[in-house]
């Protein structure tokens, strides 16, 4: 295990040094001169070549790729043109509104999307199994930007029963932040109203965010299930009386969970993709609108730093999915000799 | 088996005979699992009226999908605007119509471009080993380390906004995918008898990359790019709403459902009508897929 866990260790590193060369490489395509965005529109050509030698413009690009480098051993990502903050700052900023999005959304698609995919495997074949998989094949199809929109017209602008876009009630007034996170600093500070507004906030754009998921739980959910329920083991409780309830919940299903545990982890990297248009649709102030904004103005620094941490996050996720599925299933670690 | 028999068993056109037979009898299974499953006849129909309504767009279309008539701007749905107008006074049917060539277009190209990349990258790097399997395998697991959407939206965000670097950004997302399955196809191959037998008498590395390999290789990957169509166009809508892909005045449908959020309250239909044909087309190619997976799982044949 110990052994493995370095080899996967040894792989994470290579490819952050490759996320590290694909930013660099577009930085380099995209079509602003970085010079122009920071000497601003008057300067004139004198100060922008002097701007040039300070910030290593002249320089071969492989200097200009290992200053890049050393930037970031020192975790320097630049400025934001946007926020006119280190792109660092703002990215951990941004980030607790996104993380307590995707939570919720997370606690959505697996309350719905396990018991969905368990009820199908043990109705195998039934007009439910047919209907949660047409459901569940609706799920993947629908474009989440579309979705937003019609909740938004039918919940918020014509039943009213669902507050309008946003974190919170302009009324209000936000907790001290703590977390960054509204539910859990609303109830350090004991602001229930606070935490009653988030959480209606919250409401549609997790379960946006929740059904981009839900499908795909709930078919790693029935295909495990189906698998586990063919076992040896399982028929033996059956014979030896036990009735069918407690067949699957004590016997089938735990087993039926590692595989879905896995596609959990998965999940929540899928969420970061979902959360770009979610939040974008919805005006929450997270890490997805931040990169919209980014890409939509050509935020250079924004961008690069954005992409990377996403992709550097979603690797870490990665990582520790495998490192926890090894841990789940003993017959994991036949790996180690392959390769 | 007397030897008349077994000498007759062995002659080439008896062995044509009998693989045509075989062939046919998978064709012939395969048609009844499609005919059984409704899911897959709904999907295959809906994606044949696309292509259809592709073709024939100009003579479907009641109206000038470009022409702007501001007189007649956010009209609800009627006889004469089916789907109604949008804020520029376009008839939003026609746009939808005209928009099915551009998605196919989108879908086929991203296909086109990336399933080579991905088999030829596949091919050399289960065949060859080694180095070139090291190098080439680290690249695409960086690819593979950012999201999807994310590293569309990045590519195209920095190539600059255009259909054509949409389509580039999401080939770029796509093709590690492709590679890593076509590697793994080339590696239960590359040691199997025949391709030894070949080996012996002769030929080439690229010979047999090209000429043995890369067959064994195609449907899979031919099976596995009709299950991301899907996804392909769910991505290009989605840089489209964010205003990175298709640009204005293009019926692209997922721009249209960003042209109308301003006027989501009182004109739903300029929005929600195009987001409901990508539905539609989305679900239609995940539909096949799923039947797919199905007609070609060993288990559902034997019954």
């Amino acid at each position: 295990m110990g052994n493995y866990i370095l080899k996967r260790l040894v792989s994470l590193c290579i490819t952050v040094a490759g996320i590290a060369i694909v930013t660099f490489f577009l930085s380099l395509i995209v079509p602003i001169d970085p010079l122009a965005a920071i000497a601003g529109p008057q300067a004139d050509p004198e100060t922008v070549e002097r701007l040039r030698a300070v910030y290593g413009f002249d320089q071969p690009l492989h200097v200009q790729f290992f200053r890049y480098v050393e930037r970031l051993a020192h975790f320097d990502l630049g400025m934001s043109f946007q926020t006119g903050r280190p792109v660092l700052d703002d990215i951990i900023y941004f980030f607790p509104a996104t993380f307590e999005l995707a939570s919720i959304a997370m606690i959505i698609a697996i309350v719905f999307g396990i018991p969905l995919g368990v009820i199908s495997a043990v109705k195998r074949n039934s007009f439910l199994d047919q209907a949660a998989r047409v459901i569940s094949l609706i799920g993947v199809s629908m474009p989440v930007f579309w979705l937003g929109l019609v909740l938004l017209l039918i919940f918020y602008f014509k039943l009213s029963w669902l507050p309008e876009p946003g974190r919170l009630d302009i009324m209000l007034i936000e907790p001290p932040r703590i977390t960054g996170m509204l539910l859990i600093d609303s109830i350090i500070a004991g602001d229930w109203e606070v935490f009653q507004d988030a959480l209606m906030h919250s409401i549609m754009p997790a379960t946006v965010l929740g059904l981009f998921g839900l499908a795909g739980i709930a078919r790693i959910a029935r295909s495990s299930m189906l698998d586990v329920l063919s076992q040896e083991y399982v028929k033996t409780a059956r014979i030896k009386g036990l009735s069918e309830f407690w067949v699957i919940v004590r016997h089938a299903f735990p087993n039926a969970l590692v595989p879905t545990v896995t596609m959990i982890g998965l999940t929540y990297g899928g969420l970061l993709e979902g959360a770009v248009l979610t939040e974008t649709i919805f005006s929450w102030p997270g890490l997805g609108r931040y990169l919209t904004v980014a890409f939509l103005t050509l935020d250079l620094n924004a961008i690069v730093g954005g992409t990377m941490l996403v992709a550097i996050s979603y690797s870490l996720v990665n990582l520790l999915v495998d490192l926890l599925y090894a841990y789940l299933n003993p017959k994991i670690t036949l790996a180690k000799g392959e390769g | 088996m007397t030897d008349t028999a077994r000498e007759d068993a062995l002659k080439p056109e008896v062995v044509r005979q009998m693989r045509r037979d075989a062939r046919k009898r998978y064709f012939q299974d395969s048609y009844t699992l499609w005919k059984r499953n409704p899911i897959t006849m709904i999907g295959t129909i809906t994606i044949a009226l696309l292509i259809l309504i592709a073709f024939i767009a100009p003579l479907l279309a009641t109206h000038d999908p470009y022409e702007q008539i501001l007189a007649d701007r956010l009209f609800a749905p009627s006889a004469e605007h089916w789907f109604g107008t949008d804020n520029l006074g376009r008839d939003i049917y026609s746009r939808v119509v005209h928009g099915s060539r551009l998605t196919l277009m989108i879908a086929i190209l991203v296909a086109v471009i990336s399933g080579p990349i991905g088999l030829v990258v596949g091919v050399l790097s289960g065949y060859l080993g080694g180095w070139v399997d090291e190098v080439l395998m680290r690249i695409s697991d960086v690819f593979l380390a950012f999201p999807k959407l994310i590293l569309a939206v990045a590519f195209a965000a920095a190539l600059g906004t255009g259909l054509e670097n949409a389509i580039i950004a999401i080939s770029v997302a796509n093709w590690p995918g492709y590679a890593r399955m076509v590697r793994a196809e080339t590696l239960a191959v590359r040691n199997s008898d025949y391709i030894q037998a070949i080996r012996v008498l002769g030929a080439g590395r690229l010979r047999i990359m090209v000429g043995h390999i890369t067959p064994m290789c195609m449907s899979t990957l031919i099976v596995r790019v009709s299950f991301d169509m899907g996804a392909i166009i769910l991505i290009a809508a989605g840089l489209g709403f964010l205003g990175l892909g298709a640009q204005p005045p293009s019926p692209e449908w997922g721009l249209m459902v960003s042209d109308g959020r301003d006027y989501l309250v009182d004109q739903w239909w300029v929005s929600t009508l195009p987001g409901l044909a990508i539905l539609i087309v989305v679900l239609g190619f995940n539909l096949i897929g799923d039947g797919i997976r199905d007609i070609l799982d060993p288990h559902q044949r034997q019954s």
